[in-house]
């Protein structure tokens, strides 16, 4: 039986062209960019390439590319970083509550240090209400962060309404977009984004590489101290066949971004269309405003992780939002936000799309899953 | 996993002898066994028919199928002393994060005996008795805990 991969927000494979494009930094192109023979350099020629090719995309200058190892890392680079190196200027921090966990966790830790959180609330679609980032900001205020698109729901905030205010208020403005780079086109300028986080895995690069956009004159700290490297702000030694990998996925996203929106769109709609037919189905974040590759659900009286296992044992592989099927057994707080219950929080199906998703997989999926919600409610006390 | 592709036993009982109710939606699990008691041939009470029905992840229900395998036919002292220990070895073994789905089956089973003996007005043994007890209170526990998601 072949199976089937919809977890793309998960991570995805390593595209064979940018398999191709790293192997040489592994083997004959080995060098430690830090070494001053030609070795060293020539692996330094290929790191600065690889950050033009960032620097082009969003429209920043080269050396407001920093690399990182991944998003979290990049994302506790931004919050911590930023919160010590400013903590003279003010004490204040805002995240919107959909954040990823590494956000969520890193404010947690910046908390017990003595910074004050404030944890913005979203609509039944999760979405930030900009003016409420405006009334939030106070003269203590040093970070405003909220990720660009939620890896949960697929909502789309709206970023270029928040940095505006942001630089109106004279705050700096953090935005995740790990699950948007690559997908949706961003210009730092025109947005008016100071800091912000991109992905490898997440577009088809390999895992182990990410990185930090910094807006020059945004005062940071690093947090790993050690060689120098990025000038100065991540001691590494530097993982160039995956920044080399990462850059060439992101040059392909970007030729074929367009393109591939528009072909998952169409197939995420025809999902969505179809899974609303089942009875007490609903679908999790904003309608329009949503990433072309995100589906997700939730379903009355059915648990997440028994449907999941459910289809993973039919060669279908998706995620849930359900407590079980996580290791903390809470139900996932982004659901909760919307305004979901506990119990409806725990039926939920996240289905995410990607460069190898066929139309065939998708009318697998819609074929399997109502027999599949329909057995587990026979299960179920509840009808 | 076995057990979770294929469930035995689930549904409900008509005119059950007893039902044990466990578990709290709010939480994520929640286990309804339904049994049948009736007299072999020593004129011993055993489970004759036993069911549930169950809204859980894959542990939840693999564990409450598999209770119901491991006590039907029993007598219903045998049956009280159905560990979770009992559960997680007839699995073939579970992550230690599932472990409460083991307690709960056993709880449900616990619970739909007590009530066998509620409705037949039977005495009711102290042991089950305090078994109830422990039981009731956690639930109290827990429906308090998600007392703002209920109302």
């Amino acid at each position: 039986m072949k199976k089937i991969y919809l977890d793309y927000a998960a991570t995805t494979p390593v595209d064979k062209r940018v398999a191709k494009e790293m192997q040489p930094y592994s083997s004959e192109r080995f060098g430690n960019t830090m070494s001053l023979h030609s070795f060293g350099q020539e692996a330094k020629l290929a790191l600065e390439n690889s950050r033009q090719t960032f620097a082009d995309m969003i429209n920043a200058k080269l050396n407001e590319i920093v690399f990182t190892s991944s998003a979290t890392e990049s994302n506790n680079l931004a919050l911590k970083g930023v919160a010590l190196a400013n903590k003279s200027k003010g004490n204040h921090i805002i995240i919107s509550s959909i954040e990823h966990s590494c956000i969520i966790e890193s404010a947690k830790w910046l908390k017990k240090q003595g910074f004050e959180i404030t944890k913005l609330p979203v609509d039944k679609y999760g979405l930030v209400n900009s003016e409420d980032v405006r009334n939030t900001i106070t003269n203590k205020t040093i970070l405003v962060s909220v990720m660009h698109a939620s890896n949960e729901i697929g909502t789309i905030e709206p970023i270029a309404k928040i940095g505006k205010i942001c630089k109106e208020k004279g705050v700096h403005f953090h935005t995740d977009a790990s699950q948007s780079f690559g997908k949706i086109a961003i210009d730092v300028e025109k947005m008016n984004i100071d800091l912000l986080t991109a992905s490898s895995h997440k577009i088809y690069g390999p895992k182990g590489a990410g990185l930090l956009y910094i807006r020059n004159g945004v005062e940071i700290e690093p947090i790993l101290h050690g060689g120098g490297q990025e000038n100065g702000l991540r001691g590494s030694t530097v993982n160039v066949p995956a920044i080399v990998g990462f850059a060439k996925a992101a040059e392909i996203c970007k030729r074929e971004m367009a393109q591939e929106s528009e072909r998952l769109s169409k197939l995420r709609d025809k999902l969505i269309k179809n899974v609303l037919k089942i009875k007490n189905s609903h679908l999790n974040g904003h309608p329009k405003n949503r990433l072309a590759n995100n589906a997700s659900f939730w379903f009355k009286f059915v648990e997440g992780e028994s449907l999941i296992m459910r289809l993973d044992l039919d060669g279908i592989a998706c995620s849930t939002g359900s407590a079980c099927s996580s290791f903390s057994l809470e139900p996932s707080e982004v659901l909760l936000a919307t305004g979901l219950k506990p119990q409806e929080a725990h039926g939920s199906l996240r289905v995410s799309l990607g460069r190898l998703t066929t139309e065939k997989e998708i009318d697998k999926l819609v074929k399997v899953l109502p027999s599949i919600v329909k057995k587990i409610r026979e299960i179920s006390p509840f009808r | 996993m076995k057990t979770f592709k294929n469930p035995h036993n689930y549904g409900k009982i008509k005119n059950a002898s007893g039902i044990g109710k466990v578990g709290n939606i709010v939480c994520g699990d929640v286990m309804w066994l339904y049994i049948k008691v009736a007299k072999n041939k020593k004129a011993e009470e055993i489970i004759k028919d036993i069911r549930f029905e169950t809204f859980g992840c894959v542990a939840a229900i693999s564990t409450s199928s598999i209770i119901t395998d491991l006590v039907k036919g029993k007598t219903i002292k045998e049956a009280l002393r159905t560990t979770k220990d009992n559960v997680i070895e007839s699995l073939g073994g579970l992550p230690k994060i599932k472990y409460h789905c083991s307690v709960l089956a056993v709880d449900a089973l616990v619970e739909a005996i007590y009530d066998y003996f509620t409705k037949s007005k039977k005495e009711i043994p102290a042991d089950l008795r305090k078994k109830h007890g422990v039981i009731q209170k956690s639930k109290k526990i827990i429906e308090k805990r998600y007392e703002k998601w209920t109302k």
